[in-house]
């Protein structure tokens, strides 16, 4: 390939770090490569933000696993309404909230839900690896059926197990993509799952994808999670993830980054 | 008493000072969120024919935020300099654009009146002004800090090299920190937003930047973004602080949401003060604030967006900072939603702070589900530049791996220098020159051989 312009003599330092260093400078500026590859790696998160989850896929592969999943949808009736109106993607569409109603399974253990939040490929990727290593350790749980949410938010999954009558949600949604990680899952945990559970009610793992925390990984620690929340009763800062490495979990004050309270962020 | 502007046959009321500047105030999608944006761009013009009769001295009368509720709002009224307000005392909001843009207002007179001037005023009479307007205005007025290197001096702007690392790994932040000293940058602060809040961590990197700062003679200060709780402890753990960190909010509600107070600000200052590190002065805080946090936290009070981010920069000037950063494009698309409302809010923060006395900074930056992109970023840096914006963010190549968000890069602040013909900070000017980075014209060398950075380069080597 053409190079006018050799990386920076310390550029071997990027084995340290995956931080754009050393790139060297056309002039003051980026050179062709560096430029285009920023420019990829933009694509490919502003994709997975506005690409529709396949929920029928995500329900035939469910359905293979002898689960029977039932779908739903939020208040936000676009992507450019979800991302405007965070409170409607925290609201059941009335039709659904109706539906969950009257489904017959009642008083699950947990309910699991699947949702496209700001990462549909997160979801596509990450939370069947996920559950195919969940599921089985959670022999003796009564699990409601799986639920898929689109345009959802983090707090859509309490109103879901309100309706479905569940004692516990786990709530597994695509994070805001950074620009390197465009497929970041979630999982979200809320003991007693009500409308309006705060932030800090919640228990929240990050990053979960192969470069970051394995899906077999976070299944490990997220059943832990789930076990210790059942056993107190309670979910968010009054429960601990001993199974933790530090900083690496907190109550979930922000979705999407749950790991990074040292910037003031929204609520979602 | 209510507003009223009559259009044609239309007539148009507004309850309240609050909800007048809410309706008044530029387009943007956390007003809409909030439910107080005007309803139409019709109803939003007629708000400022309202607000450009409105005159100053009724916002000394009509609280925002109630006196007794508030401790900013009492911060406000309780510290306003009236010797200082008497010049501009006569004037409505309409009138204080025009003073503002007379060729006679110059950075002494904005100096002169700036503690006599509210947050509520300068919030309102940016809502008159164009964009245009907002950056002439601000680059008459220069606010100078110093701690360990002089800041804000004329035809100089400079930059926050922010080396974050998603674990806090010290060689991958040595390693970018060492990234931006060699294209120029990290005169305002050596400031990392830890991932980790511990103490152990905290401590761990701030003796990593301040090793590294003593062994280079580097005339900047560093900073780890933590929780002014944190920072406290790590004075007492004895840990070598230079600048205290906070995020803060335009509401007593905001702050709480922070686990702040103005008290707790104040003893954090007084902590830092104490170390007495700073060489060429005191100015010690650093504090990051973002319009929509106050809406975020539940805690607006019915005031939009831009004017609550005003009354922050109330918190800020009381504790004398060295940096003042806005955040602008930060929080996410329901508050700003794409290019044009971040630039927009970029340009009134920078304003407002200015014409306030704050030495005002901005990260230039959004988030990928926001309506922008790198384009976006170039043209806001550009206008804040000509703006004469105090000090940007430095990250590398513009990505920010550890927050997940993208700002501008070490590259991005040379071409600004190159564009507006801008220095650094003097003190870092000359050791980049001593150190061989820059030329006598603050030009980037090539740095190659046995230059020391490239010897601390050759010890991170994996």
């Amino acid at each position: 390939m053409r190079r006018p312009v050799p990386p920076d003599p310390w550029h071997p330092l990027r084995a340290l770090t995956a931080a754009r260093i050393g790139l060297g400078r056309a002039g003051d500026n980026l050179p062709t490569d560096a430029l285009l590859r920023f420019g990829m790696a933009h694509a490919e998160a502003r994709d997975a933000v506005h690409s529709p989850l396949d929920a029928a896929a995500l329900a035939d592969a469910l359905a293979e696993r002898g689960l029977a999943p039932l779908a739903v949808r939020s208040e936000a009736r676009d992507r450019a309404q979800y991302l405007r109106r965070p409170d409607l993607g925290r609201r059941l569409a009335e039709d659904d909230r109706a539906a969950l109603a009257a489904h017959p399974a009642r008083g699950a253990d947990s309910v699991l839900v699947l949702a496209d939040g700001l990462s549909a490929a997160a979801v596509a990727r990450h939370a069947l690896p996920l559950l195919d290593a969940l599921l089985p350790r959670l022999s003796g749980w009564t699990l409601g059926p799986p639920v898929i949410a689109l345009q959802a938010r983090v707090a859509l999954g309490d109103e879901i197990a309100e309706a479905l009558d569940a004692r516990q949600v786990v709530m597994l949604i695509g994070e805001r993509p950074g620009l390197s990680s465009p497929d970041s899952l979630g999982a979200y945990l809320t003991q007693s799952p009500r409308r309006g559970r705060t932030d800090a009610e919640r228990n929240c793992l990050s990053n979960i994808r192969p470069e970051g925390l394995p899906p077999a990984a976070a299944a490990s620690r997220l059943a832990h999670l789930m076990v210790g929340a059942r056993a107190l009763g309670a979910s968010g800062i009054c429960l601990k993830d001993e199974s933790a490495s530090p900083g690496s979990l907190r109550a979930a004050a922000h979705e999407g980054a749950c790991s990074t309270q040292n910037r003031e962020k929204p609520r979602n | 008493m209510g507003y009223h502007h009559t259009a044609g046959h239309r007539r148009y009321r507004f309850d309240d000072l609050r909800t007048l500047l809410a309706a008044a105030s530029p387009a943007r999608s956390g007003d809409a969120l909030a439910g107080i944006a005007a309803a139409s761009e019709a109803e939003r013009m007629a708000a400022r024919f309202a607000l450009a009769e409105v005159p100053l001295s009724r916002f000394l009368d009509e609280a925002l935020v109630p006196y007794e509720a508030d401790e900013i709002t009492r911060l406000i009224v309780d510290t306003h300099d009236a010797a200082a307000f008497a010049e501009i005392a006569h004037l409505t909001v309409g009138d204080f654009r025009e003073w503002l843009l007379r060729h006679e207002t110059d950075g002494e007179t904005l100096a002169r009146v700036a503690p006599g001037i509210t947050p509520e005023m300068a919030a309102a009479v940016s809502k008159l002004m164009r964009n245009q307007e907002l950056i002439l205005v601000a680059a008459r007025r220069r606010v100078v800090t110093r701690f360990r290197n002089t800041l804000g001096l004329p035809g100089r702007m400079a930059v926050r090299l922010q080396p974050n690392h998603p674990t806090d790994d010290p060689r991958g932040v040595a390693a970018a920190i060492l990234d931006g000293l060699l294209y120029g940058c990290g005169d305002a602060v050596v400031g990392i937003n830890p991932a980790g809040d511990s103490l152990v961590a905290i401590t761990d990197l701030l003796r990593l930047t301040d090793t590294l700062r003593e062994r280079f003679e580097i005339p900047t200060q560093t900073c780890v973004l933590t929780h002014v709780t944190h920072t406290l402890r790590a004075i007492e753990a004895g840990a070598p602080v230079d600048l205290v960190f906070q995020s803060i909010g335009g509401t007593e509600a905001t702050n709480r949401s922070f686990g702040i107070d103005l008290a707790l600000l104040a003893e954090a200052r007084a902590a830092a003060l104490s170390l007495g590190r700073g060489t060429v002065g005191d100015n010690l805080m650093y504090f990051e604030t973002g319009q929509g946090s106050a809406l975020s936290a539940g805690a607006h009070h019915g005031v939009d967006q831009q004017t609550v981010e005003a009354r922050a920069y109330a918190v800020a000037r009381h504790f004398a900072p060295l940096l003042v950063n806005t955040v602008v494009g930060f929080i996410g698309p329901e508050y700003l939603y794409d290019g044009r409302e971040i630039t927009r809010a970029g340009l009134e923060d920078h304003f407002c702070g200015k014409l306030l006395g704050l030495p005002m900074g901005c990260d230039v930056c959004y988030t990928n589900h926001a309506e922008a992109d790198q384009n976006d970023m170039d043209n806001l840096l550009v206008l804040l530049a000509a703006a004469g914006v105090n000090f940007v963010m430095g990250v590398p190549g513009a990505d920010d791996i550890m927050l997940n968000y993208q700002s501008t890069s070490f590259h991005d602040a040379a071409a600004m220098r190159q564009l507006f013909g801008l220095g650094r900070a003097p003190e870092f000017e000359d050791w980049l020159r001593r150190m061989g980075i820059a030329d006598d014209g603050g030009r980037l060398l090539p740095v190659a051989g046995r230059h020391p950075l490239l010897g601390l380069a050759e010890e991170l080597r994996p």
